[in-house]
C-alpha cells in the first residue's frame, strides 16, 4: 500500500487529538506516516502515541529553527517527505496553520487541494461543507497529489498500534527573505473549557448580551454544560467578547451536538457558522428574532431570567445523578 | 513604496447562494455580487500607509467582466490603479490556479514592496489563497495580521488564530492578510467616486500573464465535484414563552435529548 502523509499537530510534548482524526482516516487511503516538524528530540517524544494510532513511519523533520518561523518548515517537511516516499496523499488539520501549508504544499507541487473537508472515503472523495452549511458537496483530486484539509473533530480516532519506524529529513535552513519569523507567542486562553470548534456543546452570547459583564452568565452556562463559548459578531465588535470566539461566515465554523445561543437575532452570516450543529437551543426576547425559525428549541423570553434558572436546573439534575 | 492590493467580488452573504446545476460552480447569474467586505479593510490598511509614508496602491482583482466593479470601488476607496484579470478559461478556477494567477499578475507589476489581501474570502477557500501567493512569489506570508506596521524595510504583524497570538516579523517585500479586527473601512466619497472612473485599469488574460503557455491544456482546476446537494433547511421546533418556567422546561427538553 502507498503512504499517506500525515502532518502532526502538537505543541512539543503532546500529540493533538485531531492528528489522530487524521491518522485514523488515512489508513482508509493507504499506511498512515506522520511528520513530525519541531525542535530536535520532538519524533522522539511523540513517537508512541503516533504509532499506537498506526503511524507505520514516523518522519522527522527537526531543526532548532523549526518553531521560529510561521508555517514554511512545515512545507518544506512535507515536500521533502512527498518527494521521498510518492504518497497517495497528504492530510493535515484543517486549523488556520493547517490550512495555509496544505495550500502552500499544492502550491508548489501543482496538487490538487480539498480544504474543509469533515470525510473522506477510501476512493479518495471528499465530503465538503461550503457556503456556511448550506451545500453537501463531495468533490475528488483529479489531477496531481491530493492534498486535503480535514476539519478537527470529523471522526473518532481509533488506535490501532503498530511499529513505527523513523526516518530522518534534512530541513534546509530557513531563507530569511521568505519567511516570516514569529518573535512572540501569547497562547489562547480557553482556560478549562474545550476548544471552540472541538466542543460537544456550544453557548453563544450576543449583542443582547449587553456587555462584557452579561457574558458571565454566558460563561456559567457552557461551564455548566461542559461546553465552549461562543459570540456573534456585533458582540465581539462592541468588545464584549475577544473575536477569536466569534461564530459565523468570518468567524469559526462549529457544528457541535448542541448550540445555545443567547441573545443572537440569527443573521444568516451567523447561522453561516452554526447551522449544521446537531440540536440549535435559542434564546430571544423579540418574538420575530429569525434565530427562533431555525431552533429545535425556541424560548421566547429575557435570557438574564432564563439562563440563570437554566445552570440551577442543570446543577440540580446532576446533583439528583 | 508600490502596495498591491488582492481583491475579490463575491456573492454578498446576505443573500441565498446557489450553486449551478450545470459545473457545481458558483451560480453568478442569480447572485448579488459585491467586493468581498474584507477587501475593503485590506484596502484601508494600504490607504493609511500611503497617507504615511507615501505609496502607489494597484488594485488586482481576477474575476469575470463584472469583476470590474470591484475595482472601481477600491479606486473609488482611493487606490491609484487597477488591473483585472479577465479570461473566460478561469471560470472554476481552483485555489492552485487562483493563487498562480494573481502571483503571475503581481510579478508583471513592479517594484512591489508590499502585497495586501484580505484573510479569507466569504466564498470558500478556507483562507489558503494569500499565503500559496506567497509562497509563489518567494515573499514571507505574514496572514491573519489584525495589526500591521511598516518601517525600515521591515513588516511587522500581530497574527491572530484559534492558538492565540503570535508577533511576525519579515523583511520587505512582503505579503500580508488583514482579519476584519484590524480595522473599519472608509466609505469611498462622491469626490472618490468620480476620480475612479478617471483611473487607469489594465485588462489582462492569460495569454498575456503566461506567455507561451499553450491555450489547450489550461488547467483551471484539479479538482472534480462529484455532486452537490443542497442542506435541507432548518425546521423550526419546540418554541416556549418564558412565564418563569422556562429554564425547567428546556432543562427536561436537553435530558430527553440525552444533551445533559
Ligand atoms: C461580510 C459579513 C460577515 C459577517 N460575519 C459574521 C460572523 O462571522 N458572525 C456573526 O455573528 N455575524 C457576522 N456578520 C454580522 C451579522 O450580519 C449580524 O450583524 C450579527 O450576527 C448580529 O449579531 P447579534 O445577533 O448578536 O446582534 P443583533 O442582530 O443586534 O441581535 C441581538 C439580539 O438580541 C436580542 N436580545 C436583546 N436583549 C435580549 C435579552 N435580554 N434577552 C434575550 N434576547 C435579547 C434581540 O432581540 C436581538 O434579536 C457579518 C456581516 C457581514 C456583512
Amino acid at each position: 500500500m502507498p503512504d499517506v502523509l500525515v502532518l502532526v499537530d502538537h505543541d512539543g510534548e503532546r500529540v493533538h487529538k485531531s492528528t489522530y482524526e487524521l491518522l485514523t482516516v488515512a489508513r482508509r487511503l493507504g499506511d498512515p506516516a506522520a511528520v513530525v516538524v519541531g525542535t530536535p528530540g520532538t519524533a522522539a517524544r511523540l513517537r508512541e502515541p503516533l504509532a499506537r494510532h498506526g503511524a507505520t513511519t514516523v518522519h522527522a523533520a527537526e531543526s532548532t529553527e523549526a518553531d521560529e518561523f510561521l508555517a514554511t518548515p512545515a512545507v518544506e517537511a512535507l515536500e521533502l517527505a512527498v518527494r521521498e516516499v510518492s504518497p497517495a496523499a497528504v492530510l493535515v488539520s484543517a486549523t488556520t496553520d493547517g490550512n495555509e501549508v496544505a495550500g502552500r504544499l499544492a502550491a508548489r507541487l501543482d496538487g490538487g487541494l480539498l480544504t474543509d473537508a469533515v470525510d473522506v472515503d477510501s476512493s479518495g472523495v471528499a465530503t465538503q461543507v461550503v457556503f456556511g452549511g448550506s451545500y453537501t458537496v463531495r468533490a475528488q483530486v483529479t489531477h496531481g497529489l491530493p492534498v486535503i484539509a480535514l476539519r478537527p473533530g470529523s471522526c473518532e480516532p481509533e488506535e490501532r498500534p503498530v511499529e513505527a519506524g523513523e526516518r530522518e529529513l534534512a530541513l534546509p535552513p530557513v531563507d530569511r527573505a521568505a519567511s516570516a519569523r514569529i518573535t512572540a507567542r501569547r497562547a489562547a486562553l480557553a482556560g478549562d473549557r474545550p476548544e471552540l470548534t472541538e466542543a460537544t456543546v456550544v453557548v453563544s452570547g450576543g449583542r443582547g448580551v449587553a456587555g462584557a459583564d452579561g457574558f458571565k452568565v454566558v460563561e456559567q452556562l457552557a461551564d455548566a454544560l461542559g461546553g465552549a463559548v461562543g459570540a456573534s459578531r456585533a458582540a465581539v465588535d462592541a468588545g464584549y467578547y475577544p473575536h477569536q470566539y466569534q461564530v459565523g461566515q468570518t468567524g469559526k465554523s462549529v457544528s457541535p451536538q448542541l448550540y445555545i445561543a443567547l441573545g443572537i437575532s440569527g443573521a444568516i452570516q451567523h447561522l453561516a457558522g452554526m447551522q449544521t450543529s446537531k440540536t440549535i437551543v435559542a434564546v430571544n426576547k423579540d418574538p420575530e428574532a429569525p434565530i427562533l425559525d431555525v431552533a429545535d428549541y425556541a424560548v421566547v423570553g429575557d435570557l438574564f431570567a432564563v439562563a440563570p434558572r437554566l445552570i440551577q436546573e442543570v446543577a440540580v439534575r446532576r446533583e439528583a445523578g | 513604496m508600490h502596495i498591491v492590493v488582492l481583491v475579490k467580488q463575491v456573492p454578498d452573504t446576505a443573500a441565498e447562494r446557489t450553486l449551478s446545476e450545470a459545473d457545481h460552480t458558483l451560480d453568478r447569474e442569480t447572485a448579488d455580487l459585491v467586493l468581498d467586505e474584507i477587501n475593503e479593510r485590506a484596502t484601508e490598511e494600504a490607504l493609511t500607509l500611503k497617507e504615511a509614508v507615501g505609496a502607489e496602491v494597484t488594485v488586482v482583482s481576477m474575476g469575470p467582466g463584472t469583476a470590474i466593479d470591484a475595482i472601481r470601488k477600491v479606486l473609488a476607496m482611493g487606490a491609484d490603479r487597477g488591473l483585472h484579470i479577465c479570461d473566460d478559461r478561469l471560470h472554476g478556477a481552483d485555489a492552485v490556479t487562483t493563487a498562480k494567477t494573481l502571483a503571475a499578475a503581481v510579478r508583471r507589476l513592479e517594484d512591489v514592496d508590499l502585497v495586501l489581501a484580505g484573510n479569507t474570502t466569504t466564498d470558500g477557500q478556507a483562507g489558503a489563497v494569500p499565503a500559496m501567493v506567497a509562497d509563489l512569489l518567494g515573499l514571507p506570508q505574514l496572514t491573519h495580521a489584525r495589526e500591521l506596521t511598516v518601517d525600515a524595510g521591515r513588516v511587522r504583524a500581530e497574527r491572530e488564530t484559534e492558538n492565540g497570538e503570535a508577533t511576525l516579523d519579515a523583511p520587505l517585500p512582503a505579503l500580508v492578510s488583514v482579519t476584519e479586527k484590524i480595522n473599519e473601512p472608509r466609505y469611498p466619497s462622491f469626490k472618490g467616486i468620480m476620480a475612479a472612473k478617471k483611473k487607469p485599469v489594465e485588462t489582462v488574460d492569460l495569454d498575456d500573464l503566461f506567455p507561451g503557455v499553450d491555450d489547450t491544456g489550461f488547467l483551471a482546476t484539479r479538482t472534480h465535484v462529484v455532486d452537490a446537494v443542497p442542506r435541507p433547511a432548518r425546521a423550526a421546533g419546540i418554541r416556549i414563552t418564558d412565564d418563569g418556567s422556562a429554564g425547567r422546561q428546556l432543562v427536561g427538553y436537553l435530558i430527553a435529548q440525552k444533551l445533559v
